[in-house]
């Protein structure tokens, strides 16, 4: 387990031989727009709380909330919910290092939650952050706000708020760079993981 | 890490982080839910396999593989006086026939759990054996003083008492040295292994010159039969030399804690008074236990099963 | 019956090829009509070993060993006699076992068997066997033990060193002082700390060895120490032995080979009496061997079934088989490193342990009027230990897995072959 990667997981994959899909303008523009979707969607932001999924959703979720308080002239509870221990496919590798998760004081009952990522693939994620979110206690409602949606579903899953729908090859890997993390805000489209000899993680939030 | 926690020599400095922050992160995702349950182990077998009689540890493995969705076995091997090894490799043997990804052994023999490790496919955690180990006591421990005092790198560390036959003690100055500790041994020479000056911890015979450079003092229990094994000479000069009172506990740093495995003997090793202090931790150490064997079983079980480890 | 041979070039002792001849039973000194020829070319013959110290288990433990399958491996191993202990069930403090025990072995054939008597009655350290009966008897025993457990009672030792004196014989004491070793578990040092298992002390062998080279020097009679393994013991035997007491002492091959580290893995193929010591330890006792210290070594094969040993450490049973791998565990230990050459090996393989057992047809010079008693031996072999693979009924070798050098080839008891081509004549 000593290997098991931390927040600082590298990005997979060669960045600089992929082709950009959205430079920061862009990214931050989406981020607006979606925070706009989410106060028109909920009649206002009162009730609602962000909750990224560790890692990239998390700070997706820090600039969401701040960007629907702004709207709103409130403050949104934001905060981040790991989903490791939820996973349909912990024994298809070795074990994981747990995320933080940090639910706002006041929980979740009968909040409108807007779970963020940063891409949306398979759906699988969600399903386990939705049964974290259920042990966590019974919101309202629930929404998905994700900035990038590569299709591929494997489970009845969409998203609510979308910041690009990209359509990719299942060889192809997004790269989803943020400012918290990485130099730069940015997406970008790669090739499939040319240097990799192990198999592509399920879970890596910023590649695939 | 490796598939097994037989010693706490088998952590490295950063598998027993990963452990700490682990055992950090299920406390977090368990605090204040109404359901104290994790799906992570569905599916997944724990053998709680105890030799010996040990309510507290094998309730507190209980609890941390339940509350980790696991299917939990109590083997209670009861029979410390299994003369005849063979019946570990039977046991063994009849737990693998079982599917058991896990077990959880608790022995009057040093090394039982290395032998165990030899004969089964499934992980197996060390819950004591003999007077050789006991490494979830001493994540637990260091996971208290972490809790307490945010740290354990460079704090002053004391473990008081019969270090000889201590499990607690081995696995304790194993992992908290390997954490950057500075630990001192206290203890009557008698209880003291040969060899001990070759351990990463300073050694003392005097408990009143470590006290006050003390960040952490850990008192060890004493065992019955070491009270008439001639290791000293009555209970009562043992006490007074090594025993923490309220007058020496009075010489400790300002926020030193004060530490104790359990169970206590009370007014021999540990006076009432200190062990209801506010420095104690040792109702802190119990409820730590859990979610530091949560920890464990969710690092040793919670991946593939077959070494693919990253 | 035993049939001639020519035993063609041949190295005695490692020396210069020469051919031996083998007629009657006896070494001669021309080719007998009729001989098998061995074509020996570079092996190296050495007089058959000769063992002090071998726990048979017959009677009473036969699912570890016979007498037969010992004395098979025995042979095997180039050995030509072999001590049985006395420790079997019931214990050979008699006459009539320990002419049993002869019986058995010359039945079997493959070595002759010299049965050891117990010092004490049942090995209880209370009362003296009838130790002159026994070396009356048909066994002719010399050598008087109670391995396995120490005669303590320092008065009780005196007037056994002393009574044997009327039929020349020695008792073997094995030197561990009971209550510094009360559950003892291995050598006491820095890996019985680590380890958490009960420590064996150096000082509860070296006590009693000092003790009994005073006593042997007091009444003026022989003491022979058994499995010596710790440097203070060799210093102990080098001061006796400079006062000119007579005192002799045996090393198995295991404490000259492996250290107590090996116990970390717990696993109890490495659990033995006396314990597993220290790499200062076994250099003072190879040193010790090289210069005569110590006389002879002895293998202390102890047999156990799988499932005593097939057990948490503190359940095991103590004890290590040894007669298949001695010769080539002293080889690596004394030969390859340059303390002993193949002429030190047939000194304290066979020479002086035949001394101490007085066995006169042992030992024997490799010259014409010898009895033909001897072992030939490949020196540039190399071999991986299989523990599956042997003759002993029993298969707790430590040395399971390890290449070794040298290779018993052949094995002659009074003229007859007992091992040819390293198998079973």
């Amino acid at each position: 387990m000593a290997a098991a990667p931390g927040s600082n997981r590298p990005v997979t994959g060669d960045p600089s031989i992929a082709r950009p899909v959205l430079d920061a303008t862009d990214l931050a523009r989406a981020l607006t727009r979606i925070s706009h979707e989410i106060v028109e969607r909920n009649h206002g932001a009162q009730d609602v709380i962000v909750l990224g999924i560790p890692t990239r959703g998390v700070a997706l979720a820090r600039r969401l909330a701040t960007l629907v308080g702004e709207i709103d002239g409130i403050q949104v509870p934001v905060g981040a919910l790991d989903t490791t221990m939820y996973r349909d496919d912990l024994r298809l590798r070795g074990v994981r290092a747990l995320e933080p998760t940090d639910i706002p004081a006041g929980g979740v009952d009968g909040k409108t939650v807007v779970l963020v990522d940063d891409v949306l693939f398979s759906g699988r994620t969600i399903r386990a952050a939705l049964d974290a979110l259920s042990d966590q206690g019974r919101p309202r409602a629930v929404q998905l706000a994700v900035l990038i949606d590569r299709g591929h579903r494997e489970l009845p899953i969409r998203a609510d708020y979308v910041g690009k729908n990209l359509p990719t090859s299942l060889t192809e890997t997004v790269h989803v760079q943020l400012e918290e993390y990485d130099e730069n805000d940015a997406v970008l489209l790669g090739p499939a993981d040319l240097g990799r000899r192990t198999p592509p993680p399920a879970r890596g939030e910023a590649a695939r | 890490m490796n598939r097994h926690l037989l010693s706490a020599a088998d952590l490295s400095r950063d598998d027993a982080l990963l452990v700490l922050d682990t055992a950090a992160e299920m406390d977090v995702a368990l605090a204040g839910r109404s359901i104290k349950k994790l799906p992570t182990l569905r599916g997944r077998t724990v053998v709680n396999l105890f030799f010996e009689d040990s309510t507290r540890t094998r309730t507190s493995f209980e609890v941390a593989a339940k509350r980790l969705s696991a299917d939990v076995i109590n083997f209670a091997a009861k029979g410390s006086s299994v003369s005849k090894g063979e019946s570990l490799k039977d046991t063994a043997l009849t737990l693998e026939a079982m599917g058991s990804d896990g077990v959880v052994i608790r022995h009057s023999a040093s090394g039982a759990p290395h032998r165990l490790a030899h004969w089964i496919r499934g992980s197996v955690v060390n819950a004591g054996d003999g007077t050789h180990e006991h490494p979830t006591q001493a994540l637990l421990d260091a996971y208290t003083i972490r809790r307490r005092t945010g740290r354990v790198e460079g704090l002053n560390i004391a473990i008081v008492g019969d270090v000889l036959h201590s499990r607690v003690a081995r696995s304790n100055v194993l992992l908290l040295s390997t954490l950057g500790a500075e630990v001192t041994v206290v203890a009557p020479p008698t209880l003291l292994p040969v060899g001990v000056h070759s351990w990463p911890c300073a050694v003392s015979y005097d408990l009143d010159a470590v006290l006050p450079k003390s960040d952490a003092v850990m008192m060890l229990r004493v065992q019955h039969e070491r009270m008439t094994g001639g290791f000293f000479p009555t209970v009562r000069e043992y006490s007074r030399r090594y025993g923490l009172d309220a007058i020496r506990m009075a010489s400790l740093p300002e926020d030193s804690i004060v530490m104790h495995p359990g169970p206590m003997n009370r007014g021999v090793e540990i006076a009432a008074e200190v062990a209801d202090s506010v420095r104690s931790t040792i109702v802190e150490q119990v409820a730590n236990g859990v979610s530091v064997r949560m920890a464990v079983l969710y690092l040793l079980l919670g991946g593939a099963m077959d070494g693919a480890a990253e | 019956m035993s049939g001639a041979w020519e035993i063609k070039g041949v190295r005695p002792l490692g020396g210069d090829p020469t051919t031996l001849y083998v007629e009657g039973g006896e070494l001669v000194g021309e080719r007998p009509a009729g001989a098998q020829s061995i074509d020996a070319d570079g092996l190296i013959a050495l007089p058959g070993l000769v063992d002090l110290h071998t726990h048979l288990r017959e009677p009473g433990r036969e699912d570890a060993e016979t007498v037969a399958t010992g004395t098979l491996a025995a042979a095997l191993g180039g050995f030509t006699a072999v001590h049985a202990m006395a420790n079997t069930d019931p214990v050979a403090d008699v006459a009539g076992v320990v002419e049993q025990v002869w019986r058995l072995g010359e039945e079997a054939g493959h070595c002759e068997v010299r049965p050891v008597g117990a010092v004490t009655v049942g090995l209880a350290g209370k009362q003296l066997a009838e130790l002159g009966a026994m070396a009356d008897s048909a066994a002719r025993v010399r050598v008087f033990s109670d391995d396995g457990k120490c005669v303590h009672d320092p008065l009780l030792m005196r007037r056994a060193l002393e009574y044997v004196k009327a039929f020349d014989g020695v008792v073997a004491q094995h030197a561990q002082d009971p209550r510094l070793t009360e559950n003892a578990q291995m050598n006491e040092g820095e890996w019985s700390g680590v380890l958490g298992l009960a420590g064996w002390p150096a000082v509860a062998e070296e006590a009693i060895i000092a003790r009994d080279c005073l006593l042997a020097a007091h009444v003026g009679s022989r003491v022979h120490f058994c499995h010596v393994s710790t440097a203070g013991s060799v210093e102990l035997v080098r001061w006796a032995k400079s006062k000119g007491w007579d005192v002799t002492a045996e090393v198995t091959p295991h404490h000259l080979f492996l250290t107590d580290d090996l116990v970390a893995s717990y696993d109890p193929v490495f659990k033995v009496n006396p314990p597993l010591r220290t790499e200062a330890d076994v250099t003072a006792l190879r040193e010790a061997l090289a210069d005569g210290t110590i006389d002879a070594v002895a293998t202390d094969h102890a047999p156990h079934p799988l499932e005593d040993k097939e057990t948490e450490w503190a359940a095991a049973a103590f004890g290590m088989t040894g007669l298949e791998t001695a010769l080539s565990v002293v080889a690596a230990a004394m030969v390859d490193t340059g303390l002993l050459d193949w002429a030190g090996v047939a000194d304290r393989m066979s020479v002086r342990p035949a001394q101490i057992g007085r066995l006169p047809r042992h030992g024997q010079p490799l010259e014409p009027g010898s009895t033909a008693n001897l072992v030939l031996v490949d020196p540039d072999v190399r071999w991986t230990v299989d523990p599956r693979i042997t003759a002993s009924r029993s298969r707790n070798t430590p040395f399971a897995g390890r290449e070794l050098p040298a290779r018993v080839i052949a094995t002659f008891l009074r003229g007859r072959p007992t091992v040819l081509d390293g198998k079973p004549a």
